[in-house]
């Protein structure tokens, strides 16, 4: 009986199935991504609204881990046949997706065949810049943004009477007296100790990080970041770590909740760590530019970005690609740009975008949203300051970390860390490079 | 010739053992042979540029100061998780092997971190230990030991001890228990006519008596501590401070997923393969030696 029962249901759902199912299928287009939380949030909404505005074309999203799990799921799929239409990739994925000619379909290219209205002037060159070729043809959609900027615990530096740092000095002067008041465990601290450290260090400096426009002009490029600079401030880093006065904080962000706990009141980081902070901390907060030292000369430059962006996968039908460039059109559109803004804290990608932020008065009550922006729109972005373009970037963050650790150990003075770093890492460079197709 | 007899077809045991010789050769075989076919190429991430190198992958590795580094350090790693975990885990043995009240109870919370993955049992480790959110750090910060494990490698490296020598005792204490169960007990009492005191029985009676046991255990020890370490690792320290919790078995991912060097990572895991086809060997010949004594 029950069976019977059960194969009537099945028969009744089956009919109901079918003649709920839309008289044209829509064409399906995956976007795997690697958002959790509010963010995974916003994902949903944009592939929701996007389906609502037309009938043709389906976006599914999925989660599928982090972003190195993201990527690697991508590739898996790839080398078995079925890759999703859009994948999102972190920026130090970013040499390893270009280099990948004919797995990935460069957006400039998608947009021309596709028919879709595509003015690559609308975007902010600053994020933009990272993710298009030399000659400015953007490979890559641009979809979270965001860059280095300094987290202030406003309550801890009141007390310790200490003004908000501007330059690295002041910033090890200020942590002394932290530490002093009270922070005897960390004066400051940050997360992601190569891209704060050197990445970020570098361009905010204008220094090179590494020859041929940081990688941007080739795949021969050649690591070069243990210049006087980079290695006075390891120096200094390494003198204030024997007192505590820096204290690393791992090469990740696993360290931040030392700043939302009010361990250490200076913690430079992503400006994405925003959400965080603001339902954690329980204190006056800001973020502020990174300092620079202000013995280099035009210091500071602008910074560069992280985050991550999309890329459109190589060997899918013309159809799906029209789908694909119809939804990229769709988020560029500026009020979507501006509620992407707004939900997540990243940056917006237009110009326009930016502008409506700032005549809504969005930066009034928050201005350390519109720090970040004004990092990046510092200066005319150099060669040393629009992007990095390194193959096996997140092996190569891992070796540099390795010796950056070994440093604030104690075991291996600065300058021979940053020596044995860009020699570890230029044997990588070039293991990527015979491995890149041509 | 009595076995063959119980079969009435010829082809009905190689059909009954079908789905099993399947299940092997294609999750076990298949991908073992695609690790050595990779392990000659140089290829990038997506597949699409090929090159046949021979031995080139392998000659690399071994001019690489850091596996040589690495392999010290994952030898030097199992000899230290598979000494703490058994000592430890015959300390427990021998102690619930005694008619105590409620020893059901005991036995059953010792077997339990056996069921905890190892991703799991890092994470457990971290909340304990962390510099700054771990409870038991601050104690030892207290007691004045300067307890910072993201920057001090041989602390890194004593945590992952710890954690995964910690997950093992379960698994050891449970052969320990069976094996110190096997033990007649005649010959216990016959050492105590004799005037043995306890230290002299467990030394002279008990602890001879489970060295296949023992021998069996450092093996699967070794083993462990050679693979299933990994999310310990990956979870606590992803290799550092410095390359000093890079495991073998952590560079196979280190440098295959992170770095998109897959003929390298291939080349490793085929290396490892043979270790532990080495390992296994000494395993069965040695076992089935003691077995027969």
């Amino acid at each position: 009986m029950a069976l019977r029962h059960f194969g009537a249901a099945a028969a009744i759902a089956f009919t109901v199935g079918l003649s709920a199912s839309p008289a044209s299928a829509a064409t399906e287009i995956q976007w795997w991504h690697a958002m959790t939380g509010a963010n995974n949030d916003v994902i949903v909404k944009l592939a929701t609204d996007f389906n609502a505005s037309q009938s043709d074309y389906k976006v599914i999203p999925t989660y599928k881990g982090n972003y190195p799990d993201t990527m690697n799921a991508g590739i898996a799929a790839f080398r078995a046949g079925n890759a999703p239409h859009i994948m999102q990739v972190f920026e130090v994925g970013t040499a390893t997706m270009m280099a990948a000619t004919g797995a990935v379909k460069p957006v400039y290219k998608l947009m021309t065949e596709a028919g879709e209205k595509f003015d690559p002037k609308i975007y902010l060159p600053a994020i933009t810049g990272y993710y298009s070729t030399s000659k400015g043809e953007m490979l890559s959609f641009p979809f979270n943004s965001s860059s280095t900027v300094m987290w202030v615990n406003l309550d801890e530096l009141k007390k310790a009477n200490v003004e908000i740092p501007k330059t690295w000095p002041e910033t090890f002067e200020a942590a002394k007296k932290l530490k002093a008041a009270g922070h005897d465990t960390c004066g400051f601290s940050g997360s992601w100790v190569t891209w704060v450290n050197l990445e970020q260090l570098s361009a905010w400096h204008n220094v090179p990080l590494a020859s041929k426009a940081n990688g941007l002009d080739g795949f021969d490029t050649v690591l070069e970041f243990n210049g006087p600079l980079q290695v006075k401030h390891l120096e200094t880093l390494v003198e204030l770590q024997k007192t505590k006065t820096y204290d690393y904080a791992g090469r990740t962000n696993t360290g931040e909740g030392r700043f939302t706990s009010g361990e250490c009141p200076i913690y430079l980081t992503s400006s994405a760590f925003f959400g965080n902070v603001k339902a954690q901390a329980k204190f006056a907060f800001t973020a502020v530019p990174m300092p620079y030292y202000p013995d280099v000369k035009g210091a500071p430059q602008n910074s560069i970005i992280g985050g991550a962006s999309l890329w459109v996968m190589g060997g899918k039908s013309a159809e799906e690609y029209k789908g694909v460039a119809k939804f990229l059109t769709f988020l560029s559109d500026t009020d979507r740009q501006v509620y992407i803004h707004k939900a997540s804290g990243y940056l917006p990608i237009t110009k326009a975008a930016y502008a409506k932020a700032k005549e809504e008065g969005f930066y009034k009550d928050q201005p350390y949203l519109e720090t970040p922006l004004l990092e990046l729109t510092n200066k005319e972005p150099t060669e040393n300051s629009r992007g990095l373009r390194l193959g096996n970037m997140v092996q190569l963050r891992d070796v540099w970390s390795e010796e950056i650790e070994q440093a604030l150990a104690g075991k291996k003075t600065a300058k021979q860390a940053l020596d044995a770093a860009v020699e570890r890492g230029n044997t990588m460079l070039r293991q990527f490079e015979k491995t890149a197709v041509k | 010739m009595q076995k063959q007899a119980i079969f009435q077809s010829r082809l009905l045991p190689y059909a009954l053992v079908a789905p099993q010789l399947a299940i092997v050769l294609i999750f076990f075989y298949w991908p073992a042979l695609q690790a050595v076919v990779q392990s000659f190429l140089l290829q990038d991430a997506f597949g699409l540029s090929t090159t046949f190198v021979w031995f080139e992958n392998y000659i690399d590795l071994f001019k690489d100061a850091a596996y040589f580094e690495a392999i010290v350090r994952t030898f030097l790693f199992s000899f230290a998780i598979a000494v703490s975990s058994l000592s430890f885990a015959l300390l427990l043995a021998v102690m619930a092997d005694k008619p105590l009240r409620g020893s059901m109870l005991y036995r059953t919370l010792l077997i339990w971190p056996y069921a905890v993955a190892p991703p799991v049992v890092g994470v457990l480790w971290i909340f304990m230990l962390h510099p700054s959110l771990g409870v038991l750090s601050r104690y030892l910060r207290n007691m004045g030991i300067d307890w910072n494990p993201l920057l001090d490698g041989d602390q890194a490296a004593a945590l992952i001890i710890l954690a995964a020598a910690w997950k093992q005792i379960s698994y050891n204490f449970l052969f320990f228990l069976a094996g110190l169960q096997a033990i007649p007990k005649s010959v216990f009492e016959a050492a105590a006519i004799d005037g043995a005191r306890p230290m002299r029985r467990f030394w002279t009676v008990t602890f001879p008596l489970l060295s296949p046991t023992i021998f069996f255990l450092l093996v699967v020890n070794i083993v462990y501590a050679f693979f299933d370490t990994f999310g310990i690792i990956d979870t606590m320290t992803r290799g550092g401070p410095g390359t000093s919790t890079v495991t073998l078995v952590y560079k196979v991912y280190s440098d295959g997923l992170l770095g998109g060097n897959l003929g390298s990572s291939a080349a490793q895991s085929v290396i490892l393969m043979v270790m532990v086809i080495v390992l296994t060997g000494i395993q069965f010949r040695f076992v089935e030696r003691k077995v027969t004594y």
